[in-house]
């Protein structure tokens, strides 16, 4: 199943926040946008998972979900958007309590999401006594359970400290790695752009226009590799000269604003 | 030029403490600090009494207060009052309770009825619930209808103001979280909304409780045989103040116990927080 982003605008009363962006994630492959602060990204990603009714364009799906899903596009919070009145079980189970699963199939989906996210041994556990890495595990578990074509992440790994970023990421490769789930990434992060997609799209200052889009010429696997660090280190360099201008901009203006 | 320290003498080299400058600011409740200061005024009082500090006509010590509570326990009265008041409270909380929740919900979700029912709890909510009651009586007669309503009135505008402050306060996020699960209207009411509401709701029950105690008091001081307030004006117009205050000993303890009732209520369906 593809997502196609169609001539997507928005504007938030005055304030022309996308310009016609276009793109195609296809089946199983992850994109990655980029851009200044305040281009647009989440609120794309918004548009794109249907959060969001766009002025303009539209968000678009090409093609059958795969057997079994659930809920095709998925969403990873930056903020984990977890029950806190709800233990990792039931956060786990929340989207599956309105579907057609029967209570058996129900719990081997719960299981399976919890030993995926390595979360088996803290199902009885609330958010409150979790670290903010293990509360996106579950946020990650609560995702993978209704079986989702596309993860939809706004800047999953924003909001936690760097070497749980780390081994986050790796987590994530470990899951997108058989290539039956893609993702749109939303990240400020290019290094973590640059490890997971295959594809980055480029977002201009405000209002949002796609203007680039930077494909990784290696696969996932190939880019664990030690030789691949300097052409990666490259790619990343390239991406930031595109933005930094931009970014420099923005953040004076957020600054005056 | 540099600020560099001096070769002086022994005192000058030797390394002192840094001084401590964090203390203070994080008041926290003593466990047993309230209970003692409370029996040191209960002794006082007492004293103050036996002594003949003051006149026991205006301000019985203590001992006569819970001489008169044993003797209404034992000829029956205390609980023929305290059961009508209870009545009335229980009635009144419950209708109050059940009409603010539905109206404060329809305050939450619904642009119609926000548009519609803050304007007119912003209009009703000033009066004081108890100039209403002979407008009451006038349209349900003189019976306990007037009182129990009396009473819901004041328990419904707190209790929907507080609903719906909760309802308002449930992150949004949590909510866009279920949307983005096609989680159907009902169930995102269920198990987002109002279990995210519950912190809200629960301190507006602390708050009702308390105004119906205070309605069903004015109440029954105003037309009532029987009832705590009613017997705290009989009480207080033939000059028994050891049974006036009895009375008000009483309505202490009834709001405790219900305070007390609503901390349990709150550990139970709070544990997450």
């Amino acid at each position: 199943m593809d997502l196609i982003a169609g001539h997507i605008s928005h504007r938030f009363g005055t304030l022309d926040v996308l310009d016609n962006v276009s793109f195609t994630v296809r089946a199983g492959e992850v994109v990655a946008i980029v851009g200044p602060s305040g281009c647009g990204k989440s609120t794309l990603l918004s548009i794109l998972g249907g959060l969001l009714r766009p002025s303009g364009g539209q968000a678009e799906l090409r093609g059958a979900p795969p057997a079994g899903s659930l809920n095709p596009l998925t969403f990873v919070f930056q903020d984990f958007a977890l029950l806190p009145w709800c233990t990792v079980e039931a956060n786990v189970e929340f989207p599956l309590v309105h579907t057609a699963l029967g209570i058996s199939e129900r719990r081997a989906v719960i299981d399976d999401a919890l030993r995926r996210t390595g979360l088996t041994d803290f199902r009885g556990a609330y958010p409150k006594q979790l670290s903010g890495g293990m509360r996106q595990r579950v946020g990650i578990a609560r995702a993978l359970a209704v079986r989702p074509a596309i993860l939809l992440m706004d800047e999953p790994l924003s909001a936690l400290d760097s070497q749980t970023r780390e081994l986050l990421m790796e987590d994530f490769i470990r899951l997108l790695a058989d290539g039956s789930m893609g993702a749109v990434y939303v990240t400020h992060n290019l290094e973590e752009a640059v490890r997971l997609a295959d594809r980055i799209v480029v977002l201009s200052r405000r209002p949002g226009r796609v203007r680039e889009v930077v494909t990784i010429p290696m696969t996932r696997d190939e880019r664990g590799d030690i030789n691949a660090r300097g052409k990666l280190l490259a790619i990343q360099n390239d991406l930031w000269s595109l933005i930094r201008e931009e970014a420099i901009d923005a953040e004076r203006e957020v600054q005056h604003a | 030029m540099l600020d560099r320290a001096p070769q002086g003498t022994q005192d000058e080299i030797t390394p002192r403490p840094v001084a401590f400058r964090g203390a203070g600011f994080t008041p926290s409740a003593g466990r047993y600090s309230g209970w003692i200061a409370l029996i040191l005024v209960i002794a006082f009082w007492q004293l103050a009494g036996s002594a003949g500090w003051v006149n026991a006509l205006f301000l019985p010590p203590p001992s006569a207060i819970a001489v008169a509570i044993y003797k209404l326990a034992l000829s029956g009265a205390l609980w023929q009052h305290l059961s009508w008041s209870v009545m009335r409270i229980g009635s009144g909380w419950i209708l109050g309770t059940a009409a603010g929740v539905i109206v404060g919900f329809g305050i939450g979700l619904s642009t119609l009825a926000r548009g519609v029912g803050i304007t007119f709890i912003s209009a009703l909510f000033p009066i004081p619930k108890i100039a209403l009651l002979p407008l009451l009586i006038l349209w349900l007669g003189i019976g306990e209808e007037p009182k129990i309503a009396t009473i819901a009135l004041g328990v419904f505008f707190s209790t929907a103001i507080s609903v719906y402050s909760g309802v308002d306060a449930v992150p949004r996020n949590l909510i866009r979280m279920a949307q983005s699960f096609n989680v159907p209207f009902h169930l995102i009411v269920r198990r987002v909304i109002w279990p995210g509401a519950l912190p809200s709701i629960l301190a507006g029950f602390r708050i009702t409780a308390s105004v119906a105690l205070l309605l069903v008091v004015s109440a029954e001081m105003i037309g009532a045989q029987y009832g705590i307030g009613a017997f705290v004006l009989q009480a207080g117009n033939l000059m028994q103040t050891d049974q006036l205050l009895a009375g008000v000993v009483i309505l202490s303890v009834f709001g405790l116990v219900v305070g007390k009732g609503i901390n349990l209520l709150e550990a139970r369906l709070l544990h997450w927080r």
